[in-house]
């Protein structure tokens, strides 16, 4: 189904099972142990050998012999995989380092072998046992230090750079400016299932059970690695335990346990050990940020300037945390520029809403700086720059901005009007406390997405797509989108999700999983309506499937009658026509935070949040609501904890556990509100949805770090707001 | 694999003497910090010796009015314990601010004071660590060393004690009990049970390797206000980056320990003196000495102002 003109009225506009507050369908499963996972396939594999997985003990250089004697000979150890004797392998399209290193090494615990042995305890004690002398090369671990030499990079959307009307005359010329830099960590998913595959071979074809996001780059990326043809490969990933960006990729383990698997003629699994996690696998990249801003005395933004620096390995992508600032708010100059330069640290890659969530983090801290300048209310300053059209290309209108609405909405709920401008003046006890606010931003991606429909003989509805689920709750609202569609209760839907043999969806990232694997659905649907129509002799485009059954003028016709014996299946996608070029859809919110500062520890604690959407149709608003305070949950781990330390010397994440990286606990997070804005898009898809998942944490460490600053009056720009920073200037203990 | 021979102790002399006898043995009670260890092979033992079934989990008073812990009592109950939280309430804080709830129903009061230290390159066996492998270097030196001590640290280590408990017995003047494989018993100030890193980091207490502790007895109680601050990155489940043991009587008087800022529970008796004129008199004598990195001096400020807050509600 091409989707290339406004959606109009349709089926899921019934609104009888889309956009109810359902809970999970995989729930019960889940919340009972029998949802089972990669590492945990004993139904499929039952006796499976272990790999574990050994890194790489340096950042930079090579290996110039690694000695397998002693762990080949210990105990009940059946093969040893390097990459001396895996065989030729290629590098999968989405990977920039090695999966598999050797002899040169890319970066520190880079997997260089694989020992696979009879149990879990044997594979690892003889992993221990690889002996491997290194030639440590000199590498480059500092982004600070290069930041300057960095070249020009294309963003995640558009280009490198970008320049409208005279930015640097206008900025030179505006009577309030703020120029001011802003730097970000490198940033972890440590989510909680960690990257996981059980591998069988059968002859020349390969099974791997894993924990993967996009399906289908998985399969295309490990047949390309191995070299096999891509239908010999079969990916399957019902449950995922989290992923946030960090599974997107085929990675080390399924390779590892796909070459163990073949090295000891049986089914292998691997699971990447916590430890190795943070340095063999992908992470958020730093950035570097410089932010300036000129405005009218009346507050009007004039000019609107954002740089980026990031660093990768050689071939990698940039931060694109500039590319928010080219949409958000008005302003006739404008100059944007992303910058790489190459480093020799674990390869950077997408984390929850790449680009946005580094890029709002630096830029709501300068609109509050600004609006602090400028003698305005950071709410008032941002509404006054709100904009209907993409500023760049200003013959391009928002399909639908509700921008002034969410903060307008938030503002009355929070109680903003409270808010004391002047910082460091409420106390609460032993408590100095603050509000902020912030915007969220964050674009609605279209990607086409297929799907398999059947209707059976019981009136029960199978909907296969290899969508995956990453906790999110896409079984439930693609059950939803069938149910709606096909006039049954949810209880006659099944949805099997998650194996490559299914039809290609999205998959889960980019915030575009819901809206497009659902319209992929819709459009699946449609064709078996029309399937079921035909066998009935009704006419389709004047059917009503409701209720069990299928209505036209006064006929009706139970549903279940149209499959009889004989199964009907459908199978269609959605694709997308240009109405995403002529209009921009992006999903926007407004975050507010109040935080209390301890006055003599400068501890941190977030004491009330709440977010407000403007996101499209809300499929399911418990799913959603679930997606938007975990977001922000992130996005309180982003203001005051989460940062891979970077050794500069040997360039590795020294605190490479969930010990020494430090997210949220649950006495961290308070009680979170959620406002969606009752809103459909008909640009988006059939549909109207949009994307939720990641603009619930676009915006939210800048909202934190401004509520600090409206707490003590003082200003931080180096992520993570530790207490240490805020110490040398916090007032003398009263 | 690498195998680990296991025997189940029935006294507290046989544990003692089964330590003895087998090289490189190791008691495990809880279980909670050594086999975490054992499973990255930081902690290698060849033998384990279970004292978990031993009769070391009663709480009982001493003949002096003071209170006699067994090495086993946990962590959990301990914390409950009521004579414990009317008497020696910086110690229930110390315990209730530490780990979580999970840990501390395993963790017993011997495993918690010998529990090994959180700095991350000991935890990296791809690292160089004296504490780890003797004379092979510290990683930590020059590198990241923001959670590090900032006093009583060598070149060769500049690694922290990370338990709780063990600050706040510090203040308390608790002394640990231990008995050796011929059955002799020996009462350790807790003072002298932990030493400095020096040029043998590797060595953390003046415990013997066959030496079991058996219990930790605390002295009659003291009274005053007894209050434990923990500071930490986040609310709960991390380690200390300061924290601040204190029991202040009316007067001002009192003893005051720090944790998180050596490779010990940092306390010094002339400090002590001081208090009666607030934190920063205390503090610069406490102190006094440090010579911390760039990236954990703020543990000084953070130290001084942590005791003037705690000092503030002491007074309340
Ligand atoms: C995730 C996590 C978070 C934690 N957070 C904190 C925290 O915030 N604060 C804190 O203080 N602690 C914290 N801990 C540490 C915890 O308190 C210790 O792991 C626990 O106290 C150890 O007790 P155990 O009985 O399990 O010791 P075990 O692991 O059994 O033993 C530890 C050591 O003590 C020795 N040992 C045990 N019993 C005896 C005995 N009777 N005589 C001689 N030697 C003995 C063992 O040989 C071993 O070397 C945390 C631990 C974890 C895993
Ligand atoms: S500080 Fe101590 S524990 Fe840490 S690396 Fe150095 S020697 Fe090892």
């Amino acid at each position: 189904m091409k989707f290339d003109s406004p959606a109009t009225t349709n089926a899921i506009d019934q609104l009888k099972v889309i956009g109810q507050p359902v809970s999970r369908i995989d729930g019960p499963r889940k919340t009972t142990g029998t949802a089972p996972y990669a590492f945990e396939r004993h139904d499929a594999v039952p006796d499976p050998a272990y790999g574990y997985v050994v890194g790489s003990a340096i950042s930079k250089g090579r290996i110039d012999a690694i000695d397998l004697t002693a762990a080949k000979t210990a105990p009940g150890v059946l093969a040893v995989v390097t990459a001396d004797n895996a065989g030729k392998l290629a590098k999968g399209s989405r990977n920039f380092a090695a999966l598999l290193g050797g002899p040169d090494i890319e970066h520190y615990h880079q997997a260089i072998a694989v020992v696979v042995a009879e149990t879990f305890e044997q594979a690892r004690a003889a992993a221990q046992l690889v002996k491997v002398d290194y030639s440590r090369a000199e590498g480059v671990f500092e982004l600070a230090a290069v930041a300057d030499a960095g070249n020009p990079a294309e963003g995640n959307s558009g280009p490198a750079d970008t320049q409208v009307g005279d930015f640097s005359g206008a900025f030179a010329a505006a009577p309030v400016k703020l120029d001011a830099t802003y730097t970000t960590p490198d940033e972890a998913h440590a989510m909680m299932e960690p990257h996981a595959s059980t591998a069988a071979w059968n002859g020349e074809t390969l099974t791997v059970w894993t924990s993967n996001q996009m399906i289908d780059w998985g399969a295309t990326d490990l047949a390309e690695t191995l070299g096999i043809a891509r239908e010999k490969v079969r990916l399957i990933s019902p449950f995922i335990g989290g992923g946030f960006g960090g599974k997107l990729f085929l990675r080390a383990d399924a390779l590892l346990a796909a070459l163990g698997a073949r090295a000891a003629g049986r089914p292998v699994k691997v699971a990447l050990h916590r430890p190795l996690m943070f340095n063999n696998t992908t992470h958020r990249p730093a950035t570097i940020q410089r932010i300036r801003l000129g405005a009218t005395k009346d507050g009007k933004i004039t000019a609107i300037g954002h740089e980026c620096w990031s660093g990768n390995l050689p071939g990698g992508k940039p931060e694109a945390a500039v590319e928010q600032t080219r949409l958000l708010y008005a302003g006739a100059n404008r100059m944007t520029n992303i910058r790489l330069s190459a480093l020799d640290l674990p390869e950077g890659n997408a984390m929850r809403a790449p680009g946005e969530a580094s890029g709002m983090m630096a830029l709501e801290i300068a609109i509050d700086e600004m609006a602090e300048k400028l003698g305005l209310d950071p709410v008032e300053f941002r509404i006054l720059n709100d904009t209907q059209v993409d500023p760049e290309k200003p013959q391009r209108p928002f399909s639908l901005r509700r921008f002034t609405e969410c903060f307008e909405t938030g503002a009355a709920r929070f109680g903003w009007s409270k808010r004391n401008a002047q910082p460091g003046k409420v106390r609460d006890g032993n408590w100095l406390v603050g509000l902020g606010t912030a915007a969220a931003f964050r674009n609605n991606l279209l990607t086409k997405s297929a799907a398999r429909v059947r209707l059976d003989g019981r009136g029960v509805v199978t909907v296969e797509t290899d969508m995956t689920d990453i906790g999110t709750g896409s079984y439930t609202i693609i059950a939803q989108t069938a149910a709606e569609m096909m006039g049954v209760p949810l209880e006659k839907v099944v949805v099997h999700l998650g194996d490559s043999t299914f039809p290609v969806s999205a998959g889960s990232g980019g915030q575009w999983g819901g809206n497009n694997s659902t319209a992929g659905v819709y459009a699946a649907c449609m064709k078996l309506r029309e399937a079921v129509a035909q066998r009935l002799g009704f006419n389709s485009a004047e059917a009503d499937f409701i209720d069990g059954q299928v209505r036209s003028g006064t006929r009706s016709v139970p549903l279940v009658q149209a499959a009889g014996d004989i199964e009907l299946v459908a199978e269609d996608g959605i694709e997308y026509g240009d109405l995403g070029k002529m209009v921009q859809q992006s999903t926007f919110g407004a975050h507010f935070v109040e935080v209390g500062v301890d006055t003599a520890t400068a501890e941190i604690r977030v004491r009330r949040m709440l977010a407000v959407c403007s996101a499209g149709r809300i499929l399911n608003p418990k799913t959603a609501r679930s997606q938007v305070i975990g977001a922000m949950t992130m996005g309180v781990g982003a203001a005051l904890m989460e940062e891979l330390v970077v050794d500069k010397r040997h360039g590795f994440f020294v605190n490479h556990d969930l010990a020494g990286y430090e997210v949220p606990v649950h006495a961290d997070i308070p009680h979170q509100d959620v406002i969606f804005l009752d809103e459909t898009d008909p640009m988006s898809s059939p549909m109207k949805a949009k994307g939720i998942a990641e603009l619930g944490i676009c915006g939210v460490a800048a909202a934190v770090a401004n509520a600090i600053y409206n707490a003590t009056g003082v200003r931080v720009r180096d992520y993570p707001i530790t207490l240490d920073k805020l110490l040398p200037r916090l007032p003398e203990v009263g | 694999m690498k195998s680990v021979s296991y025997e189940r102790a029935n006294s507290p002399a046989e544990a003692a003497a089964a330590a003895a006898r087998t090289p490189r043995a190791k008691f495990i009670a809880g279980g909670t910090n050594l086999l975490d260890l054992m499973k990255l092979e930081i902690e290698t033992p060849s033998h384990l010796i279970d004292v978990n079934r031993l009769d070391l989990a009663k709480i009982e008073p001493t003949s002096d009015g003071g209170l006699r812990i067994g090495a086993l009592v946990r962590n959990t109950d301990l914390a409950a314990d009521p004579r414990v939280r009317r008497d020696y309430g910086v110690l229930a804080r110390a315990l209730l601010a530490g780990a979580s709830g999970q840990l501390r129903n395993k963790a017993t009061t011997a495993g918690n004071l010998l529990q090994r230290t959180r700095c991350p390159y000991f935890y990296d066996t791809d690292q160089p660590c004296n504490k780890r492998r003797p004379g092979a270097g510290c990683a930590a030196i020059g590198g990241f060393s923001r959670q590090h001590a900032v006093i009583g640290a060598s070149d060769a280590c500049i690694a922290t004690h990370p338990s709780d408990m063990a600050v706040a017995m510090r203040a308390l003047d608790a002394t640990v009990e231990t008995i050796r494989p011929d059955g002799a018993t020996r009462n350790v100030p807790i003072a002298e049970f932990y030493r400095l890193p020096g040029e043998t980091p590797e060595i953390e207490t003046t415990l013997a390797p066959d030496e079991l502790i058996t219990a930790v007895t605390l002295p009659k109680p003291v009274g005053g206000k007894q209050i434990y601050r923990k500071v930490r990155d986040r609310a709960s489940y991390a380690f200390a980056l300061v924290s601040v043991a204190a029991i202040v009587q009316r007067d001002g008087s009192g003893s005051v320990a720090l944790g998180g800022v050596a490779h010990k529970p940092w306390r010094l008796e002339a400090a002590d003196a001081e208090l009666p004129r607030g934190a920063r008199a205390t503090t610069a004598l406490l102190l006094g000495d440090a010579k911390p990195t760039r990236e954990n001096a703020f543990k000084l400020t953070l130290a001084e102002r942590t005791l003037g807050a705690v000092l503030a509600a002491a007074k309340g």
